[in-house]
């Protein structure tokens, strides 16, 4: 059977599929998300090809000095990475809203938030984690030693996540809006902020010499708090953009 | 008299404080007050023109 | 003799009640105001550290408390009007976000307005005028997200959604920012810090909170009445307010 078709089968009830349970639908959303994201590799890429120039961009205007680069450079690397974020987030549902298939998700047995848990993992994947990869060589651009690299990639491993889950709440509330992707921005940034304060800061934990442990078991605090509401609220937002 | 405007030589700060706020509420209540107004006339002009259907072309930019 | 406020939950029997409410509040707002002006401006003695540029604070403190009230009061009716769905909080909500930017704002500009004689400069990054700062651009969110919406009760249900993120993330916000600001104080600069409070002018802050909640209160009410006749245009009693001319 089709992953669409299956998806249809489990909409309408028919007899010989199971309703998915939550683990189903969160793979079955992430796998779908994956195949149609790997089949346009060069979106990812330039996404990512984005942040590379973000990132050098900043020396330009600034200065190329090391000791300006390094204070400047978690705070670069970090909002980089939320831009970064930004740029995938309207496409997240958007595809799948125009077909239908968000439709048959919110009318779908399985729980709808776990496929939207299974679409921001795949996100996150396409999105945070190749950056949180890429971050520390960049890094090496501003100065940053070892330690400050490690956490960079620690902080930004713990963040993106995050980010991911809170942008697609703005997501599925600016579905078919006006205003596109800057009205996303305006409605997510904000609450970005905390995640931008807690990462970046533990980088510069790390430079100054102190532990970044504090910092860290915020991020992660706050990840798992977001794994486990965000999912609903982003249903939620799906359902009122469907009606 | 002239101490109560030149508040101790902070003048220029102080003014600025209570004058941005001072003109906020004028500006917000004639704002408030043209709105309902605007509301009340479309609605006048909704009805004349008979009915929802036909607004599209007299409406006024649906103020929200 | 029990009302039935539940009566009151239609928009048609909520208009004139916030009509006469909304001109009662204000009336009462402009008291208080005249009270505390009197006392912020002159009753209230000349601080000995601050000069007379302490007296924005009669400005400043009610209106970031403001921003505040009213973000949660719009949190608060959104709340009521995705769990009962009720069009009248969601008018009611929509009618706070406008007046609850305005306090924000007016509390980032007095704030810098104190800042700059008393720490000598206009922004200071300090954690409450930050944390203000982020509140008046989830204020703007939500006002955007109600404008690039078209169908009035979808933007109900997703500016209601985004109030009520936004008011969970507010405390977060706030903490997180606390923290980088004590974290990266080279500055002694506190806002939080405000002259010692004589009898006189805690007095005054309280007489100009109150009157800048009944001015939020009544300007958000006169709002609701428009926002009401703009969406109920089509039904009848509207037609007969028509009639009538002017509000009753």
């Amino acid at each position: 059977m089709t992953s669409a078709s299956r998806l249809s089968a489990a909409v309408a009830g028919t007899s010989g599929v199971e309703p998915p349970s939550v683990g189903g639908a969160v793979v079955f959303a992430l796998r779908r998300d994956l195949r149609v994201a790997l089949r346009s590799r060069a979106e990812l890429g330039v996404e990512l090809l984005f942040y590379v120039i973000v990132v050098s961009l900043f020396p330009l205007a600034a200065s190329p000095s090391r000791a300006v680069l390094s204070t400047l450079g978690p705070g670069v690397l970090w909002t980089s990475a939320l831009l970064a974020s930004l740029l995938a987030l309207p496409r997240l549902f958007a595809a799948d809203f125009a077909d239908g298939t968000l439709e048959q998700m919110a009318l779908a047995r399985g729980p709808l938030a776990a496929y939207a848990s299974g679409k921001m993992l795949a996100h996150w994947l396409t999105t945070g984690l190749p950056v949180a990869v890429l971050a520390p060589l960049l890094g090496a651009q501003y100065a940053l030693d070892g330690v400050a690299l490690a956490l960079l990639a620690a902080s930004l491993l713990i963040g993106t996540p995050i980010l991911s889950l809170l942008g697609a709440i703005g997501a599925a509330l600016t579905l078919g809006t006006r205003g596109g992707g800057s009205l996303l921005a305006l409605l997510v940034l904000p609450l970005y902020a905390p995640v931008l304060i807690f990462g970046a800061g533990a980088v510069d934990a790390a430079r100054a010499g102190l532990s970044a442990a504090p910092q860290l078991s915020l991020l992660a605090a706050g990840l798992l708090l977001a794994v486990v509401a965000v999912p609903f609220a982003v249903a939620a937002a799906v359902r009122i953009a469907l009606d | 008299m002239t101490s109560f405007f030149e508040m101790g030589g902070y003048a220029w700060y102080v003014w600025m404080a209570y004058g941005a706020v001072a003109a906020a509420v004028v500006a917000e209540t004639f704002a408030l007050r043209r709105r309902g107004r605007r509301a009340l006339a479309t609605a006048r002009m909704v009805r004349e023109a008979g009915g929802d259907a036909d607004m599209h072309a007299i409406d006024s930019g649906g103020a929200r | 003799m029990i009302v039935n406020w539940f009566r009151y939950a239609s928009p048609v029997s909520f208009y004139p009640l916030a009509g006469r409410l909304a001109r009662g509040f204000g009336a009462l707002a402009a008291v208080f105001a005249a009270i505390g002006l009197w006392i912020g401006l002159v009753a209230a003695p000349t601080d000995a550290t601050q000069g007379d540029a302490y007296r924005i604070i009669f400005i400043h403190v009610p209106t970031a408390w403001m921003a505040m009230i009213v973000y949660v009061a719009m949190a608060f009716w959104s709340a009521v009007a995705l769990g009962l769905n009720a069009r009248l909080s969601a008018m009611m909500a929509q009618a706070l976000a406008p007046t609850g930017a305005l306090m924000a704002a007016l509390a980032l500009w007095s704030g810098a307005f104190w800042g700059r004689p008393t720490w000598g400069t206009y922004w200071a990054w300090d954690a409450r005028m930050t944390s203000t700062l982020i509140l008046l651009f989830l204020y703007l969110g939500v006002i955007a997200l109600r404008q690039a919406i078209d169908e009035p009760r979808r933007a109900d249900r997703a500016c209601a959604v985004l109030a009520l993120v936004g008011v969970v993330n507010v405390p977060i916000i706030y903490f997180s920012v606390r923290w980088w600001n004590t974290l990266h104080q080279g500055s002694s600069i506190s806002l939080t810090a405000a002259p010692k409070m004589a009898m006189i002018m805690l007095a005054g802050l309280l007489v100009m909170t109150a009157a800048a909640w009944c001015y939020c209160i009544a300007a958000s009410l006169t709002r609701v009445r428009a926002i009401i006749v703009e969406r109920e245009r089509g039904s009848g009693w509207v037609a007969s307010l028509i009639g009538i001319g002017t509000s009753p």
